[in-house]
Parts: C-alpha cells; structure tokens; sequence
C-alpha cells in the first residue's frame, strides 16, 4: 500500500498537506479521501499546503485545478497556499496559471481567503 | 641562423642596457604627458627590459613560448591597470613599440640590423598582446557594472504593511524580469505581504515584449497569493499599450502609484471587514 496524504480537520476547514513528490496513485487515493472527508464533515473549505513542494509540474497543477473543482462541487472552496517564488517562476515560464484555484501566501491568509469567499459567495476567477 | 640572431641581439640589448633603459623611460614618459608618475614608469619599463632579456636569451624569437611567460604576465598586468586608468590601447602598445625608437640609432652593421627587424617582429608580437588583454579587461569591466546595474535597478521597497512596490527603471528585457520577480516573490514572502504594486514610470517604453514580461510578472505574483496592479502607466504608454492591442486581461492598472496605492490599502480593508462577518472557524 502507498502513502497516503493525511487531511486534517479543523472546524469546518480540512487542511491537505502535501509533503513528498506526489505518484499518480497518491493523487488518485487523495482525490478520492478528499471527496469523502468533505461530505462526512460538512466542510465549508479546503487548504492545501504545498510549502514543501519544490516542484510544480503541469501534472500537480491539474491535480490542484481537478481537487479545487471537485471541492466546488460539493460545496467548498479551495485555496492553495504556501507556493515558493521559484515554483511560482517555473510555472510562469510553462505558461500555466493555475486558473480556477485560489492561492494565498501562507496558511493564516488562506483560511482568511476562504472566509472573504463564504461571506462573499463563490468568485469567479 | 635564427639563434645567431637572437644571441647578437641579446648581446646588442645587454651592451646598451643601461643607455637603452633610460632612453625608453624618456620617450614614454613624454608620450604619456604626466599621467603616470616617472617612478612608476621608470620601475615598470625597468622590469620590462630585464625580462625581456631574460626571455630572448632563454627562448630566443618565440614570443609564444614559455620563456616568455613573465614578460607576457608583466605586460597583462601593465596593460590591465592602464585600461582600468583609462588610457588607450595605443598608449599602452605605444610604449612597448617605442623601444624599437631606442634602438635604431645604436644600429651599426648589417647583422645588426636585420637582428633589429627579428626583434621588431617580437615587439609587434607583445603589443598586440597588450592590445587584447586591454580589451579583455574593459570588456570584464563591462559585464562587471551590467551586473551590477541589474542590482541596482530593481528595488522592492515596502510601502505600507502588507504592500510592496517595485519600481522599475529602464527597459525590461528577460534577464531583468527574472530578477525583478525572483526579488518581487520573496519579499512577498518576507513581509507577509499580500499586495504588489508594480510601478513602470521609469520603463521608457512599452512594447508587447515589455508587456509580455510584466504579465508574467503579475502572474507570478498572483499564484503565490498576492493582488498585483500596475501603475504608473503614463498617457502616451496608455495610447502605445491599446494601439498594439496589448491585453491586461483583469489586471488592475492605474496612473499613478498614489492611486495604486490607495486601491490596494482600499482591497486590504474590504478583506478585513469580509472576513470579520463570522469566521468559518
């Protein structure tokens, strides 16, 4: 059995932490756990830390733009926090944007992001 | 018959040393009207003589060889601190060529003339080496203050708590842009920041090149979670920026940093009143 990305629960926020180079597998068990701890805990939003991630590729940006969509869907919303400058220059440079999915500097920002986007309803971005 | 040469010279060079020495400190000096101070000519052109013997009686007319290796780090070292001083190449072969000056009146036979023409092949030989490593140190010269014109140009100073601007000067081509973002991103980073103002009054023109690399700029900043706008955008640029067509898509612009500032301290406390209507938490 593979490695599995632990979600934590904090009041009606779940915190994703990605900490190792993600495999098609571990994606796919992610996914899969994410849906379900959403809708067993009634989670208004999703966090996902990707402060360790050194690297970024077109594959863990979709992987972000599919968990954001699926959260939206059964009502959450999604921010990604903690990106590093040089993540966020080589994905400039494969021209990707992460469309769709919110970012935030830190974790302290994020949950406050996901506060501004209840009270003011989804955003389209 | 090349050795015999060398020898007759080395001994035509050993006889006149003295003589020859000062002759050449005179004519140099003089060429290089006061800009150097005879002391420092005398020892240089001193040095030069004595390893220059040193190298005909050891590797003969082979200016290339190993014989020569002082002479030619003598000469890098002249020739260096002379384009740091700011004299021409010319001056500096000049004063290696001048020798041939000295030793045309001490010419008296045949031998020694064509002994004088061998020589003279080895002195053109050393002054072009002057010449390339000349150029050699204005180009490092160059590239040192590039360097040091890409630190200097790209300041990201902290405007308000929370905000940071980078006020750019001068072109932006892709070096400079990845500079300004690599600094841009981290001190974000540093300073919490959630608002980048990027700042182009300084860019004295626009093109969708220029553009290019400022939305990449702005996009950069975006995925790390900060609102980016630009300001400073003066009327002309605004006309150049729309007849090209150039889209900004939905990146706040504004004239002025003022009114970019005050957008942005605007967006801060909309976020701080949103989020205080009961939290998630």
């Amino acid at each position: 059995m593979t490695d599995r990305v632990p979600i934590l629960k904090i009041g009606d926020i779940l915190l994703v932490s990605i900490q190792v180079d993600l495999e098609d597998q571990m994606v796919l068990d992610l996914q899969d756990d994410l849906s379900r701890r959403i809708v067993e805990t009634e989670a208004r939003g999703v966090v996902i830390d990707i402060s360790a991630l050194e690297i970024v590729d077109s594959f863990v940006g979709r992987m972000l733009a599919t968990i954001a969509a699926i959260s939206r869907v059964l009502g959450a919303e999604t921010v990604v926090v903690g990106m590093r400058p040089a993540v966020a220059m080589t994905l400039v440079e494969l021209g990707l944007s992460l469309g769709g999915v919110r970012t935030a500097l830190n974790l302290e920002q994020g949950i406050g992001a996901l506060r501004r986007a209840r009270n003011q309803g989804p955003v389209s971005r | 018959m090349a050795h015999d040469e060398s020898d007759k010279l080395v001994g035509l060079l050993t006889d006149g040393q003295d003589d020859f020495t000062a002759t050449w400190i005179r004519i140099v000096t003089s060429t290089l009207a006061g800009r150097l101070t005879a002391a420092e000519i005398q020892q240089d052109l001193t040095e030069m003589y004595q390893a220059l013997l040193t190298a005909l009686r050891d590797g003969g007319l082979h200016t290339r060889g190993e014989a020569y290796g002082e002479v030619r780090s003598l000469l890098t070292e002249l020739s260096r601190n002379r384009a740091r001083q700011g004299f021409t190449p010319t001056e500096t072969a000049v004063s290696l060529f001048s020798l041939k000056e000295v030793l045309e009146p001490a010419l008296s036979s045949p031998e020694d003339v064509s002994a004088y023409l061998q020589f003279s092949r080895v002195l053109d030989d050393l002054g072009l080496y002057t010449v390339e490593v000349h150029a050699k140190t204005r180009e490092e010269i160059i590239s040192a203050q590039a360097e040091q014109l890409l630190e200097l140009s790209t300041p990201v100073v902290k405007l308000w708590d929370g905000i940071v601007g980078v006020p750019l000067v001068g072109t932006l081509d892709s070096a400079r842009t990845q500079v300004v973002m690599e600094k841009l991103l981290q001190s974000l980073l540093d300073q919490n920041a959630t608002h980048a103002i990027v700042d182009i009054t300084g860019v004295p023109s626009v093109d969708t090149q220029v553009a290019q690399h400022l939305l990449k700029t702005v996009v950069a900043a975006r995925m790390m979670g900060a609102e980016c706008t630009i300001s400073g955008i003066r009327p002309q640029i605004a006309q150049t920026i729309v007849a090209l067509g150039i889209e900004f898509g939905d990146i706040t612009t504004k004239a002025t940093l003022a009114d970019a500032l005050r957008h942005a301290l605007r967006r801060i406390e909309q976020n701080r009143e949103t989020a205080q209507i009961g939290g998630l938490l």
